[in-house]
């Protein structure tokens, strides 16, 4: 739910909504991560990096429980994940929005049912109100009204993360979780929907966890980047400190050819 | 902050007079939404009669999409009655929220109401329609099954062996163990039924013969054929029909493969090839049953048995029954490549025709078995 938070806590007394030590994660005998430490504060549009296969989706999917960690703690809400009994994790979970890498919406429901699926669940809501909540949202993420009742097979790309930004933001979560929610869009789109995140950011007072590797993204919306790198995070800062550093694989993602391309068009 | 926050949501009207203000407090979120819904219900009642109405937010603790939705919504509701109605002393964040949510008016999707009638007929209309239409699709894919043998028979090199090997693995090796178990159960079984109804004539050895050609003529293939639709005719469908969703088909077909000869052909195949050798496994073991039972409840030696059996079998007996077997499997194999191609995005879909395909397929085998028996009947074979 909205918090009545204060506008924008100053860096020094900022809250960590999400905070994981010392995480491991292996499959099998191939290590994924290991030793890893990453703080994402209320309110900020975080953006993760790092190359492809390194394990951005596997950290995301670690902290929402969809994949068993060898090691380490992960607090969201200041509550240990670990500790918690079934039913404070079904409260915790309410608080949480996610847009998976490829949508995974519902294929034999209409869009509209899908947005509805976590209302259902999780609220008493009446029918009538069920029905406009969901179509708000629909049109919330910028959708056509009438993309509500069709059915994802008919869908194109873009819409699909429209429409699962839709269900992701259903029950008004606290913390989003975004996985390169711009890739395999073209670059209006993307940047239509970096706009949307960052008004939904502001709007109803997210904390948004974004993997991207779209560097108009990074420069745009987001406050803060962390890069995962080697199995755990090899930076963590504000562009400029990330531009700055002089880690080889940061360097030729924030100075390379693309990124100064991006850099001149005045991003 | 309200000095004792309740959190529910309260509305507390009070009239002056130019107008009503409605003071609202605690939370206006989704989880108390019955609540927000009943209090905005109740203020919209209460107002009647006024001309101005301000919503004074000061005192909400938390406000949410829901929340802010239903507030708007009672506001244009207040206005499209004349009342004109504002929202006084919100927070900033509170502002932003109400702006975003922005009342717009919904078009109803309503749904068409017809009779029940009226739907029936439609109904039994729509499934005559479609199952001619199945028949005329089943034809046209048959053609462009022969047409891509055709090509690989034309040109050996392109016909994919792996695949056929593959498949014959699934099919056949594998499908052995619970195909010969089964068969062997139904042997047994007939057996027995036979020994106890024949005993009544005195004519128990004659249940030997009952076996025999029920087993050879009918009983091994139907039973493969069945078996074989359930466990690899749901496989292919589903196989085919998942390729299908993740647009692997026409990754095939821009990549100039074409799909029927690189999936299809090689499927229907293996299971040709399959299915008479299943057929044959299967009378073995169907025969090995009735023995079994024959020895132990009708006293038949399997001496006896194996005598009776040369003697009521004849070669024809046996070919009535293995002709059948390459056409059962070309059905089978048609009607599950056939839905396989015809599931649509959703997982649901697929598991429709996962089960079309099983339904449809056992329901040709044995109107075809009845055909022949027709056909074999005519020619006194
Ligand atoms: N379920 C799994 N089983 C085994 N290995 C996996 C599994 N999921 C991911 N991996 C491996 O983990 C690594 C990180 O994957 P992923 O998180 O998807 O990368 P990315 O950073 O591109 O999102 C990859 O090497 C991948 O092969
Ligand atoms: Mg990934």
């Amino acid at each position: 739910m909205l918090q009545s938070h204060a506008p924008y806590p100053l860096p020094g007394d900022r809250e960590a909504i999400i905070r994981v030590r010392g995480l491991e994660v292996a499959f099998g005998e191939k290590t994924i991560m290991k030793g890893l430490d990453l703080d994402v504060y209320r309110g900020e549009i975080l953006g993760f990096v790092g190359a492809s296969g390194q394990g951005k989706s596997v950290l995301t999917r670690t902290i929402l429980g969809l994949v068993r960690k060898r090691a380490g703690t992960i607090e969201v809400f200041g509550e240990d994940l670990d500790d918690l009994s079934a039913g404070s994790r079904r409260a915790v979970e309410r608080r949480w929005g996610v847009l998976f890498q490829q949508g995974a919406l519902f294929s034999s429901l209409t869009v509209k049912q899908n947005v509805q699926v976590p209302m259902r669940e999780h609220l008493k809501l009446s029918e009538r109100l069920l029905d406009e909540l969901a179509r708000l949202k629909i049109e919330m993420v910028g959708l056509k009204p009438d993309a509500a009742d069709k059915f994802p097979s008919e869908l194109s790309g873009g819409m699909i993360k429209r429409a699962s930004l839709a269900r992701a933001l259903a029950l008004d979560p606290e913390i989003l979780f975004l996985d390169e929610p711009t890739s395999g869009l073209d670059p209006i789109g993307a940047g239509d929907f970096d706009d949307l995140i960052s008004t939904l950011q502001r709007t109803l007072g997210l904390t948004v966890f974004m993997v991207t590797h779209d560097l108009d993204s990074i420069h745009t919306v987001c406050d803060r980047v962390a890069a995962l790198g080697e199995g755990h995070i090899i930076a963590a800062g504000s562009i400029d400190t990330m531009m700055a550093s002089d880690h080889p694989w940061l360097r030729m993602y924030f100075n390379g050819k693309r990124a100064r391309a991006v850099l001149q068009t005045g991003a | 902050m309200p000095s004792a926050p309740s959190p529910e949501p309260q509305a507390v009207l009070d009239h002056d007079g130019t107008g009503a203000r409605v003071v609202l407090s605690g939370r206006w979120t989704a989880d108390q939404a019955p609540g927000v819904e009943a209090r905005m219900a109740e203020v919209a009642d209460a107002v009647v009669g006024e001309r101005l109405v301000l919503l004074d937010l000061a005192r909400v603790e938390r406000l949410d999409t829901l929340g802010a939705w239903v507030l708007d919504r009672t506001r244009h509701e207040l206005g499209t009655r004349g009342l004109a109605a504002d929202f006084v002393n919100a927070r900033a964040e509170h502002r932003i929220l109400l702006d975003e949510v922005a009342f717009r008016g919904f078009q109803e999707s309503v749904p068409v109401r017809r009779s029940r009638a009226i739907d029936f007929l439609a109904e039994v209309g729509g499934t005559v329609v479609g199952a001619g239409r199945d028949l005329a699709s089943g034809i046209s894919f048959m053609g462009e099954f022969v047409a891509a043998l055709l090509r690989v028979a034309t040109k050996p090199a392109r016909f994919r062996i792996t695949s056929l090997v593959y498949h014959l693995e699934h099919i056949a090796f594998r499908g052995v163990p619970i195909i010969v178990l089964i068969s062997f159960l139904v042997g047994c079984i007939v057996a027995q039924q036979g020994l106890f109804q024949l005993q009544r004539f005195g004519a128990a050895p004659f249940v030997v013969n009952l076996v025999g050609i029920l087993v050879m003529r009918e009983l091994a293939v139907l039973l493969t054929s069945i078996m074989v639709a359930g466990r690899s005719g749901s496989a292919f469908t589903a196989e085919i029909g998942s390729m299908r969703m993740r647009e692997e088909i026409d990754a095939l077909r821009v990549m100039g493969l074409d799909p029927v000869e690189v999936l299809i052909v090689p499927r229907i195949l293996a299971l040709v090839v399959a299915l008479p050798l299943l057929s044959f496994l299967s009378a073995m073991a169907a025969l090995a049953g009735g023995g079994v039972v024959a020895w132990l409840y009708g006293d038949i030696s399997p001496d006896v048995y194996l005598a009776r059996l040369r003697t009521s079998i004849g070669f024809n007996t046996f070919m009535v029954g293995f002709i059948k077997a390459p056409f059962m499997a070309l059905v089978i194999g048609l009607i599950a490549t056939m839905e396989g191609l015809a599931v649509q995005g959703s997982a649901e879909s697929l598991g429709r025709h996962v089960t079309a395909s099983v339904v449809k397929a056992i329901f040709m085998v044995i109107v075809l078995d009845g055909i022949f028996a027709m056909f074999f009947a005519a020619i006194r074979y």
